[in-house]
């Protein structure tokens, strides 16, 4: 048994091996996607691996892929387990992966050491380690279009706008006590000094998550003026109802991009009237492109959607907004190299230059769908803007502008996490941007 | 027919004890080692080494760890998950105090930690048996987690509050971190893992492993010929943590790269367990085949679409994946309680007097 297995495995593994080398020579843009479709957070991983997938079949329905070459989308189910998230990465890397877009923070720090030795770039769409902004730092791995900081740091200074100011208020900190979750507490720690207002936490720990009486006992004691949170899952909508049922006042508790799904407040329905969120992709389907993905992918039949009414949900819009960044970095890519099939190298280059203007969205049939992103040398996380969004019974409706992030104040607590984060690591590749 | 052993004769006592007492066995043996130290470096894919060896190993390893404890001394635990992480967290910290020091020498000492960890958490087997102990395991569990994520200084107060491996040399040859090529960090945990299953194997066949089994079989009696249960059960305990905080440590810094208190949940205990169970309790070779049925089989299914040119979604393939693997070890252990080990010493033993059925 033990020697068959052993054989079956090692005779497996050869023959993938000479797979790998004629999918090769065929010449496609091949993109791996870290989906999530089963699994407790499966709510969630669904509509963006479908965003992202109905995206790319789109491209290849209307333009024959990109720059002529058809653009391959391999699904690998990771569970949002980062075990089987580094298997799948080992697992498709040798097919001339062009960049990977993990989807958990978890995945994502694995991955940030093995991106400069495999040379493909790794790219945490709102997620993963904040500190990746730095580009010199961190070469091979993105953070489009903000990081948690400054996310965090837009969200701030919208409750500065609103009424009396930020200054001496209390603010309240609700999160899932994971990597994802402490991530932003640094920065909100030196903000609050900076800023002057007091923080008080309140942690949810992974296995609480429908379970937040006695976080919100707390934050009554507390009474915060403010409420913020970093959901995921099942936490979201129960804070909510929670929140709702201790009266908080429901506009003044934001919660993160990944705390303002429709599936979070459809099973909270009206009684979630007022909540906030923070996103960096609209919601619906008036765009062009998403027209001609309704038309081209979904009702084609090519999609792995299985309601249409879910096109142009939150994380379905969220996921489509990957590939977008992803299909113009291959455009870039291709532009800089001279070549259709390009190299994760390539790719690299592509995101680093990656010029997403209002004009170029407009183009692509996406204008005013996300802030213009322009990424460089220096910065790995592009302009950084956000909106909130707000619930109103029913539906998300945008409620405010454009928001940028006080880049002067995160800029540096971001670099000060970088080199903390290579402090000890002597042999870590930097690239200076001269 | 060849697996017999006729004409074999044995003319001292120490031959006739042996753990392989038939020359095939050994031969066989000599094959596997041969396999596994030259022909998967040479031959083996990044793939294979990277995601099926490398784990199946380290499993392997914290399987013979739970073995010891649960087949060998008859306590049951489920803290095994948080025990790997007494073993990772402690090395992590070694590995970033002593940065000179050979990380497999760090990588050992850390099974040490683990070891203190185990027998405090196993003081409360000494007044109480089953499913009590189960709690108080249980308990250890959660405790450790909530420690690993509470008490900053275990991950040096990184902001993502994960543990990332440093890169370490050893003889001038990178052996952690992401630059380590794959067959480096293989023949690394295959050495640690093949050593310590040489010492589990002779730590069990001695006076120690005897007085484990004694207090498993009947603890009253074991009491009454001489053992003394705090010995026993303390060094079942220790020895038990020691193997799974090595494996812990090894499954960061050979195979993960970086690890999150997620790594080391309960899940993680229930699966090292069910690797025991499914493998069979009380057998080394046993803890070798749970840990390839429950990590090495879901990993080939869910290459064989592929492989054999079906385009099928991955979510079904996990899905699928789930039935198939819940079907094999409700069949396994319908068909053979006593797990794989007890199957493949069954069919030895039928081999052995092949053709004549008794």
């Amino acid at each position: 048994m033990f020697k068959k297995i052993i054989f079956g495995a090692a005779a497996l593994a050869m023959l993938s091996g000479v797979q790998v080398t004629a999918l090769k020579a065929q010449e496609t843009l091949y993109v791996p996607s870290l989906s999530y479709r089963t699994g407790p957070f499966a709510g969630g991983g669904i509509p963006i691996a479908n965003g992202f997938a109905d995206y790319m079949t789109m491209l290849n329905e209307r333009d024959g892929g990109i720059g002529g070459l058809k653009v391959v989308v391999e699904e690998c189910e990771t569970g949002y387990n980062a075990q089987k998230g580094v298997e799948c990465y080992e697992a498709t890397k040798g097919k001339g992966a062009l960049v990977y877009n993990p989807y958990s923070t978890g995945i994502t720090l694995q991955l940030i050491p093995k991106a400069p030795v495999d040379k493909i770039p790794v790219l945490s769409m709102g997620y993963g380690l904040s500190a990746t902004a730095v580009g010199e730092t961190f070469p091979w791995t993105f953070n489009y279009p903000a990081t948690y900081w400054s996310q965090m740091s837009s969200i701030l200074k919208f409750i500065d706008s609103q009424d009396g100011g930020i200054k001496g208020k209390k603010i309240g900190y609700i999160y899932l006590v994971s990597g994802y979750g402490k991530e932003p507490i640094p920065l909100l720690n030196q903000l609050a000094e900076s800023m002057g207002f007091s923080v008080v936490e309140f942690p949810v720990a992974g296995k609480d998550m429908q379970n937040q009486a006695s976080q919100w006992l707390n934050v009554r004691k507390e009474k915060p003026d403010w409420m913020i949170m970093w959901g995921w899952g099942a936490m979201n909508s129960t804070a909510v109802k929670e929140a709702a049922k201790i009266r908080f006042p429901l506009d003044k508790f934001i919660g993160n991009w990944w705390a303002g799904a429709n599936a979070d407040l459809d099973a909270v329905g009206m009684a979630g009237k007022g909540y906030r969120s923070a996103n960096m992709a609209a919601a619906g389907t008036d765009f062009p492109a998403l027209q001609d993905v309704i038309k081209l992918v979904v009702d084609a039949g090519k999609s792995k959607i299985d309601d249409k009414e879910k096109v142009g949900d939150v994380l379905y819009n969220r996921g489509l907004f990957n590939a977008v960044v992803v299909a113009e970095a291959i455009r870039k890519a291709q532009e800089i190299s001279g070549k259709a099939a390009i190299t994760g190298s390539d790719m690299r280059d592509g995101l680093e230059q990656l010029d997403l203007s209002a004009a170029r969205l407009e183009e692509i049939g996406l204008a005013g769908f996300t802030a213009p992103i322009k990424g460089s040398c220096l910065d790995h996380a592009g302009g950084g803007s956000i909106f909130l969004q707000q619930w109103d019974g029913e539906n998300w409706v945008k409620t405010s502008d454009l928001i940028a992030p006080d880049t002067a104040l995160v800029r540096p607590l971001l670099e000060a996490a970088a080199a903390k984060y290579i402090a000890d690591k002597p042999e870590w590749q930097v690239k200076p941007c001269s | 027919m060849f697996y017999r052993e006729a004409g074999q004769f044995k003319s001292t006592y120490k031959a006739d004890q042996a753990i392989f007492p038939i020359l095939q066995d050994r031969m066989a043996i000599a094959f596997y080692l041969a396999v596994a130290f030259i022909a998967v470096p040479i031959f083996g894919s990044d793939f294979f080494i990277t995601s099926i060896m490398i784990p199946f190993l380290v499993f392997s390893l914290a399987a013979i760890g739970l073995n010891i404890l649960v087949g060998y001394t008859g306590q049951i635990s489920l803290g095994t998950g948080a025990f790997m992480g007494v073993g990772a967290y402690s090395c992590y910290k070694l590995a970033t105090i002593f940065p000179d020091i050979n990380i497999i020498i760090l990588i050992i000492a850390s099974g040490f930690f683990a070891a203190a960890v185990g027998v405090l958490f196993g003081l409360p087997s000494l007044r109480i048996k089953g499913f009590y102990l189960v709690v108080t395991t249980l308990a250890a569990q959660f405790f450790l987690e909530w420690a690993f994520i509470r008490i900053p200084w275990l991950y040096n107060y990184n902001d993502s509050g994960a543990i990332e491996v440093p890169q370490r040399e050893t003889f001038g040859i990178i052996v952690t971190g992401a630059s380590a090529t794959p067959s480096v960090r293989y023949l690394i945990v295959l050495a640690i893992v093949v050593a310590m299953t040489w010492v589990a194997s002779n730590i069990i066949h001695g006076r120690i492993g005897r007085a484990w089994m004694m207090i498993r079989d009947m603890d009253i009696a074991a009491e009454l010929m001489g053992v003394r249960p705090l010995y026993a059960k303390l060094s079942a305990f220790a020895v038990s943590s020691f193997y799974c905080g090595v494996a812990g440590a090894m499954m960061v810094f050979f195979w993960l790269g970086a690890a999150e208190v997620e790594s080391f949940d309960v899940n993680h205990s229930f699966l090292i367990l069910f690797m025991v169970v499914i493998g069979g309790l009380g057998s080394l070779i046993g803890s070798f085949m749970g840990a390839a049925f429950i990590w090495v089989l879901p990993v080939i299914l869910r290459a064989v679409p592929n492989f054999i040119g079906i385009d099928v979604n991955a979510a079904t393939v996990e899905h699928l994946n789930f039935m198939i693997i819940g079907a094999l070890i409700i069949f396994f252990l319908i068909v053979e309680p006593h797990g794989l080990a007890r199957l493949w010493a069954l069919a030895k033993q039928k081999l052995r007097v092949w053709p004549f059925p008794y």
